[in-house]
């Protein structure tokens, strides 16, 4: 059982985290039709759409209120309205989410209160999909604003079953974390599907960022789930969620209509993917598909054939929680060590990783540690780069943001197949860099000398 | 310490810049920055601009203070070069919580300052100021003046919060920053007549080191570049320059003009981006060198250079003319650097498109600035259909373009290559513009695009996206002329005025209304030409179309008296 430390600095050095609002806004952009709305100052904005573009290369749509000082002083009213009006006639959007950012809660802006208001004065919008999260800054991280987004959405958006008792069995709702890729929400649609299991997922990046060319060019996203589809979401038989974080989406899926639900905290590794498919046989009441039995075999063979690589390895990880949970777990059972593990804020599963204290802190404790504790392996997102360069260790790149590589969206970690993948992408890694960086030499197994790292290092490059 | 408030107002008074010159004191009062619609766009804000200017200077720790969001969303995102140390790429912030802002988030700042000095010991700290700590009071000034003291080292409060303008009003924050903390703090250990500043330059991809071998070859040295690859201390002696050139147009003009005026450095605006610019900006170099005392004989061999390097660039470009033969060019950019890549595309044996100019003279250039500035504006306005739509009129072959249009060029099945900031190839100075046409010429005759513009063997019967996106738009072409009350409509709706967001049918019945005369008088009414100013000419030849001349809008006052 793991320990969890808050780190007590003055300054973050390195961030590993990123801010709540662009969370919420990630989660909007899984919705068809949808345009997320920054109420904040347009930097907000402008940072969140660098990243998300940056991280998948599409074109992303996302806007601001554009507060300037005078009006944040005043309190946003106009500006939100204005954006709103603006956003409805320019872009013809199904849905607009807007979140709010530190500036604006600074102020206290009461942006609910503005929306009614909105909607009394443009009758346009008396019953146009408005749904507001209060998303501060200078709270929380970038998961907690995506697992608020979307409890927000069913709270505001799915209608109650009309009649609860009659259920049908093939719909089933999907709430997947952020720390899935729109790769993975198609792996995970496939097999759902392979059990005659009609899925819906919300959000469903799959369908808005999977890279695909658009029938229709849109400017706002250009698929995922429609509004109309969520409305109906508490007709499904069951509620899957998928990490931790979205339990609060599923209890609020369940008090709304009723829908029974099951978290799965983690979709990497063998065992849980053995519970899932068990589950999916259950309650779809199918035999599981020769596919499947083969896949496992084949994810059995990937660990009998990696463990001599991966085993042994010291962790340092640094991701958000579910995804630290997911990843560092599943390492854990190949053999590895989670010797350094750190991430971004509260979670009930933090206590539960296989390491003995987990740092709520930023990339400079992660490479501090990394280096005291001799790690030999690096996983966090892009932004590790520059400590995995000083560390000259292996560094696998996980999570968000993926800037500096390509292929971000369609990584994969769920399901047999994708754990399989996932563990020869990191073997691979490890064995290049004994090829590179650790060919034994004449002098490796000398004992007659100093030890000293400069000359280690001379030798593996001659 | 002047207030923040003095400061921008300080900066929209600038005379350096020619645009501000031509405004009314109302105008200028309100200042350069486009008033962004809420909705409608999403630029960089002031900080972000701040940010972008300083951040190259590479061994000082640039310390955020602010929540997770202004940092954590953004360090180390650009791709600038450098040749030392790498502390500016570490990010720093106070990531202040709900307590420091109940509290106040001074302490935490200055705790921040000092944790940096004890475990990195840079040779100075910039402290940047963002929107939650402006709004709660943080006194920025303050703390970094007691940290200066304390730990006896540079601290220099950076005062661009987020929401008190754009992008652009951050880079000009910025540059008044360093002009009243560091330039002219240190003086250098020893001073050549050939010494120069590059102002405005952030050695993106590394593109300085493409100009500076010529340099080094002509004994010019760069004492500062403010601020790609620069050290703290260059710039803190930056004032001991000979002269200067501003590069990055006007983004930090005011550094430029006010280092003139302090300390007597000549500066011009000059470009590295082309074969014909390079060649103007080093023979500017050498003048203005010269004329501060350097030897004549710079001059010669400076041409001697210049000669020998035209030579071996358009000898280089010459090889991809057959290959060049009969291809059409779309350039479309908003950056101001790209324009001067013109000659060399044509020297390359392209043809542009969306321009009808042949030869780049002087005064021509000054024509594509103004009919691709407004395109730019344009192409920000316009759908992705109808983006595309133009790309297939204009019949061209490969388009250059800004990153927002990327993702339409490409889906489309159209050679593309990023022109502005973002792009991650060097195309400055004269190797820099052979590697633009190298480049041209990969994206060109990639043989993907022919499998890519196939369509999926199953979809023969179906129509395919690209040609139901131009029927879509033919057809409401259609449906429009077929209706004049429509027609009409869609004339009145032309957006003349991108910044303020006016239509042609406002500014005429304003005119009409009012008897308007002249450009003023309807920016006065309508809030047309307050924003960039490009679209003064448009509104012109709309008062003229209503007959009310050229000439007599020039002298409204005393028509008005009349």
């Amino acid at each position: 059982m793991a320990t969890v430390k808050i780190v007590k600095k003055a300054c973050a050095v390195n961030p590993l985290k990123m801010s709540q609002p662009i969370g919420g806004a990630f989660a909007f952009m899984g919705l068809r039709g949808s345009m997320p709305l920054l109420h904040g100052s347009q930097g907000c904005t402008s940072f969140g759409l660098t990243l998300f573009v940056r991280h998948f290369k599409e074109a992303v749509p996302m806007q601001t209120t554009a507060m300037s000082e005078v009006a944040t002083v005043l309190g946003g009213y106009e500006n939100v309205e204005k954006a709103i009006l603006n956003i409805y006639n320019r872009t013809k959007p199904e849905i607009i989410g807007i979140c709010s950012t530190g500036v604006t809660e600074t102020k206290g802006d009461d942006v609910e209160g503005f929306i009614r208001l909105i909607r009394q004065k443009h009758p346009q919008f008396a019953n146009f999909p408005l749904v507001y999260v209060s998303t501060p800054d200078f709270k929380d991280a970038f998961q907690d604003g995506w697992e608020k987004t979307v409890a927000r959405i069913i709270e505001v958006l799915v209608e109650a079953p009309k009649n609860p008792a009659r259920r049908d069995p093939a719909p089933v709702n999907v709430l997947p974390g952020c720390h899935l890729t729109p790769g993975d929400l198609d792996e995970l649609r496939t097999i759902l599907e392979d059990f005659g299991l009609e899925p819906a997922f919300l959000p469903d990046l799959a369908g808005s960022l999977d890279g695909h060319i658009p029938d229709e060019f849109v400017p706002t996203t250009i698929g995922g789930i429609g509004v109309d589809e969520i409305a109906t979401m508490g007709q499904a038989s069951w509620t899957i969620a998928i990490g931790a974080q979205m339990r609060r989406a599923a209890e609020a899926m369940q008090a709304k209509t009723g829908t029974p639900f099951r978290v799965f905290e983690r979709l990497c590794g063998l065992v849980p993917n053995d519970e899932f498919i068990m589950f999916l046989s259950e309650i779809s009441g199918r035999p599981v598909p020769p596919k499947y039995r083969r896949q496992r075999g084949q994810l059995a063979d990937a660990m009998l054939d990696s463990h001599f690589h991966i085993g042994g390895r010291k962790l340092a990880i640094g991701a958000e929680p579910d995804l630290l949970f997911d990843l560092s777990s599943m390492l854990h059972e190949m053999g590895a060590a989670v010797v350094v593990a750190v991430t971004t804020t509260q979670s009930p599963v933090l206590e539960r990783i296989k390491s003995d204290e987990v740092l709520i802190g930023d990339l400079e404790d992660l490479e501090t540690l990394a280096k005291a504790r001799d790690c030999d392996l690096l996983i966090t997102h892009s932004h590790g780069r520059q400590a995995a360069e000083r560390l000259k260790i292996p560094f696998y790149r996980a999570g968000f943001p993926m800037f500096d590589r390509l292929g971000a969206g369609h990584q994969l970690s769920v399901g047999y197949r994708g754990t399989r993948d996932l563990i020869f992408n990191i073997s691979n890694l490890i064995i290049a860099d004994r090829e590179q960086n650790h060919e034994p030499t004449p002098d490796t197994w000398r004992t007659d000398r100093e030890p000293d790292p400069s000359t280690d290092q001379a030798a593996a490059l001659h | 310490m002047s207030s923040l408030a003095t400061t921008i107002q300080g900066v929209f008074n600038e005379p350096g810049c020619a645009k501000n010159q031509t405004k009314s004191e109302a105008e200028r009062k309100k200042g350069c920055t486009k008033q962004l619609e809420p909705g409608g766009a999403a630029g960089g804000c002031a900080f972000d601009g701040a940010k972008i200017a300083l951040q190259p200077l590479t061994d000082v720790a640039h310390l955020v203070h602010g929540p997770i969001a202004c940092e954590g969303n953004s360090w180390d995102n650009r791709g600038a070069k450098s040749s030392g140390s790498n502390i500016w790429r570490t990010g720093f912030t106070t990531d202040i919580n709900e307590t420091d802002i109940v509290f106040g988030g001074e302490k935490r700042l200055y705790k921040a300052i000092k944790e940096i000095i004890e475990k990195y010991d840079p040779p100075a700290i910039f402290v940047y100021q963002t929107c939650v700590p402006a709004m709660i009071g943080d006194d920025i000034n303050a703390v970094c003046k007691a940290a200066k003291e304390k730990f006896g080292k540079p601290v220099i409060p950076i005062n661009a919060p987020g929401f008190v303008g754009s992008k652009n009003l951050g880079n000009k924050l910025a540059g008044e920053a360093i002009l009243d903390h560091v330039i002219g703090t240190e003086e250098p250990d020893y001073t050549t007549p050939y010494d120069i500043n590059m102002i405005g330059e952030y050695n993106l991809s590394g593109e300085l080191w493409q100009i500076k071998p010529l340099f080094e070859e002509l004994g010019i040295r760069i004492l500062s570049c403010i601020s790609g690859d620069a050290k703290y201390r260059e710039v803190a002696y930056s004032h001991r320059a000979r002269a200067a050139m501003m590069v990055c147009s006007k983004a930090m003009i005011n550094v430029a003009r006010k280092m003139e005026e302090r300390y007597g450095i000549p500066f011009f605006e000059g470009s590295f981006y082309g074969i014909q610019d390079s060649s103007d900006s080093l023979r500017e170099i050498a003048r203005l060198l010269i004329e501060r005392g350097a030897p004549d004989e710079l001059m010669a061999r400076t041409e001697a250079v210049i000669a020998r390097e035209e030579a071996k660039a358009w000898a280089a470009i010459a090889a991809y003319k057959p290959r060049f033969k009969g291809k059409k060019v779309l350039l479309i950019t908003g950056g101001v650097k790209s324009w001067s890549v013109v000659a060399a595309l044509q020297e390359a044996g392209l043809e542009l498109v969306g321009t009808s100019v042949k030869k780049s003279t002087k005064e021509d250039k000054e024509r594509i600035k103004e009919i691709m500035g407004e395109d730019a504006h344009m192409i920000d306005d316009m759908t992705p259909r109808q983006m595309y739509k133009m790309l297939k009129d204009a019949k061209a072959d490969i388009m250059l373009s800004g990153g927002k249009s990327q993702f339409v060029a490409l889906k489309a099945a159209m050679p593309w290559l990023d022109i502005n900031q973002e792009r991650c190839h060097a195309y400055m100075g004269y190797v820099g513009m052979v590697e633009l046409v190298a480049e041209i010429d990969k994206a060109l005759y990639n043989p993907m695009w022919e499998q890519l513009r196939q369509p999926a063997p199953w979809d023969t019967s179906v129509v395919s996206w690209q040609a139901k996106a131009i029927a879509q738009e033919d057809a409401e072409a259609a449906a429009l002329a077929a209706d004049p009350v429509l027609v009409e409509q869609a004339r009145r709706a032309r957006k003349i005025c991108n910044c303020k967001s006016v239509e042609l049918g406002a500014i005429e019945d304003a005119i009409l209304t009012h008897g308007l005369m002249s450009v003023d008088g309807v920016r006065e009414r309508t809030s047309a030409s307050g924003g960039c100013g490009m679209c003064a000419g448009r509104v012109e030849d709309i008062l003229a179309a209503l007959g009310v001349s050229a000439e007599v809008s020039a002298v409204p006052f005393l028509q008005a008296a009349e």
